[in-house]
């Protein structure tokens, strides 16, 4: 076998492997999935009380599309937390230590927590068909928007990552990933319009690119209220470009980053 | 035969600490070499470095004659490694650990399973190869670990402190184990912080510190650098110190020490056995009475001690009682 075909297929152990876990330990994914559900509760009942939508759009359906973007966000640092694991229990030395792909570990991994994220969105589309989202436009469409963000959040993975492989412990990635996680997805406009927010975080969330996974998964879905109208920058006018744009940059910075630091990365 | 391991000059440094400091290194097929050192001597990085998970900031090493640095994943495919921490996934079953161990190595699927198995039933796991491994003891977790670091039947093993936290069963146990591994050709270099372990299955042992060889030989000749065996005896009363003193002095080949609070003599002989049946019979002959008595040789604590300045276990040396009663 080639190389390439090699590297999938050492991945797909690597995946399998990853996803197991996922089964043995199913308390994760209960509170990886509850959260969510809890966002989505809180936002639309405490915020969307008091939040009036340009447009005279419904806070919930505008809510939504926010909320999956910060959720499958949010879902990439577990790409970060396994790793980091690894590390920390010498697992990562014994796959160093094998003539298998020097990719497959971190391809592996952002490979099955995608499978994470799937499994998040499923469970966060039927908590906001219950509270009154819905899809407006096609099947087709809203399977756009959520490969869109699951696209997104497989870049983001790769970040988390890097930052999984140069942490001492998994406790860190969740720490860090508060501090980076919480501005980058705030400073948006996905639980507020960006039109309300003041001078330099007006601009900031403009170009943030979670806005512009944000904005393309309410055209997708169809969610922007009737009279609504998009800010005028090119980053929200062309959101799938943008975000999409984002993507390829992230991997291209980041994957290369992450491989290296795993060729060198010394257990602790 | 030809070296299997060769390593010459490794230095490794972390800031201003260095790990090596120019270490070399020859492990002839099917030979098994000691490593050995206290905590922080340099020992895991050797490791490490010769199975290629580091590289050494200087020198050169080969495994199967394959170079580390230039051709790491060829070295990969011929070599096997056990870690001081047990490196298994602890959500996945033993059969499922050693599986996929086997499909990373490209055994296929069907080969990867009948190993598994194979492996699983060689060190008394099948019973446990479908529960997962946070459910394992740790003796069978190094054992789980031990068997996948043999998955490819590899050429060469490293075994970094294999039985540093397993209970003195689970210990011999691995001896057991690794002794049949070595007697069917494999190649093993074996780094540890217990002589007796090292004692008892390394061919050659290599003591090093601070990153450097200090000794190197099989264990009688780095004993026998140490100097010789001596004669241990505990008198029975304070009166007999004095004869028995004479008795030894007569037959030692060095100084008597005398311990006056515990009756103990402590005299360097020669001579093995018939030194100290000659001992007992004028012992005996001059009425002394003796509650106990023996040969001691030197142990490899002995040479540690004597290389080092140090003890090799200093967490032992806090536990042994050596804090003086009064001072309770």
């Amino acid at each position: 076998m080639s190389a390439v075909p090699q590297m999938f297929a050492d991945s797909a152990v690597v995946a399998k492997r990853n996803l197991i876990k996922i089964k043995r330990v199913p308390d994760l994914l209960v509170f990886t999935l509850l959260s969510p559900i809890m966002f989505i509760l809180l936002f639309a009942y405490v915020f969307g009380s008091a939040i009036e939508v340009p447009g005279g759009g419904n806070y919930r359906e505008f809510l939504i599309a926010g909320i999956f973007a910060q959720t499958v966000i949010f879902g990439a640092t577990i790409t970060g937390a396994g790793l980091a694991e690894d590390m920390q229990k010498g697992i990562i030395d014994r796959f160093r230590s094998l003539p298998m792909s020097r990719m497959a570990v971190l391809v592996g991994r952002t490979g099955s927590d995608i499978v994470n994220n799937v499994l998040t969105i499923m469970v966060m589309s039927l908590t906001g068909l219950v509270v009154g989202w819905r899809i407006r436009t096609s099947v087709l469409e809203a399977l756009a928007a959520f490969l869109l963000l699951l696209l997104f959040a497989y870049a983001i993975s790769w970040v988390f990552a890097l930052v999984g492989l140069l942490v001492p412990s998994p406790e860190v990635v969740s720490n860090a990933s508060f501090m980076v996680i919480f501005p980058l997805t705030f400073i948006a406009n996905t639980f507020v319009p960006s039109e309300g927010l003041p001078g330099v975080l007006r601009v900031v969330a403009e170009w943030n690119p979670v806005s512009a996974v944000t904005q393309a998964s309410r055209e997708l879905f169809g969610n922007l209220g009737a009279n609504a109208t998009v800010p005028d920058v090119w980053s929200l006018q062309h959101p799938v470009l943008y975000t999409l744009l984002w993507v390829v940059i992230i991997l291209a910075v980041f994957v290369p980053l992450a491989t290296r630091q795993y060729k060198r990365a010394a257990s602790r | 035969m030809p070296d299997v391991i060769r390593a010459s000059g490794l230095v490794k440094r972390y800031g201003s600490v260095t790990a090596l400091d120019g270490l070399d290194l020859t492990v002839p097929e099917g030979t098994i070499l000691g490593l050995l050192g206290p905590n922080g001597a340099g020992k895991t990085t050797a490791v490490r470095i010769l199975t290629t998970l580091l590289d050494a900031d200087e020198g050169t090493a080969q495994v199967a004659g394959i170079d580390v640095r230039t051709d790491p994943q060829r070295v990969r495919e011929r070599i096997g490694l056990s870690g001081q921490y047990a490196a298994v996934d602890e959500y996945l079953t033993g059969f499922e650990n050693l599986d996929m161990i086997g499909r990373l190595y490209r055994l296929g699927r069907k080969r990867s399973r009948d190993r598994a198995r194979e492996l699983l039933g060689r060190f008394d796991l099948t019973a446990a190869a479908d529960r997962p491994v946070k459910t394992y003891s740790g003796g069978m977790r190094r054992r789980l670990d031990l068997a996948g670091s043999l998955v490819a039947a590899p050429q060469v093993l490293f075994l970094d402190e294999p039985t540093t936290g397993l209970d003195p069963r689970s210990r011999t146990d691995m001896w057991e184990v690794i002794r049949e591994l070595v007697a069917g050709g494999t190649t093993l270099l074996l780094t540890t912080q217990y002589l007796e372990e090292a004692d008892r299955l390394a061919d050659d042992i290599v003591v090093i510190d601070h990153g450097r060889i200090i000794a190197q030989g099989t264990a009688d000749q780095l004993k026998a650098k140490v100097g010789g065996e001596r004669v241990e005896l505990v008198v029975a009363s304070d009166a007999e110190l004095l004869p028995a003193r004479q008795v030894l002095a007569g037959l030692s080949v060095g100084d008597v020490q005398v311990e006056q609070g515990s009756r103990r003599l402590v005299a360097p002989v020669s001579g093995g056995a018939g030194v100290l049946l000659e001992v007992l019979r004028q012992l005996d002959a001059a009425g002394v009475a003796i509650l106990d008595v023996g040969l001691r040789r030197p142990t490899l604590d002995d040479v540690f001690l004597s290389l080092t300045g140090q003890p090799a276990e200093s967490s032992e040396q806090s536990d042994s009682g050596l804090v003086p009663q009064e001072a309770a």
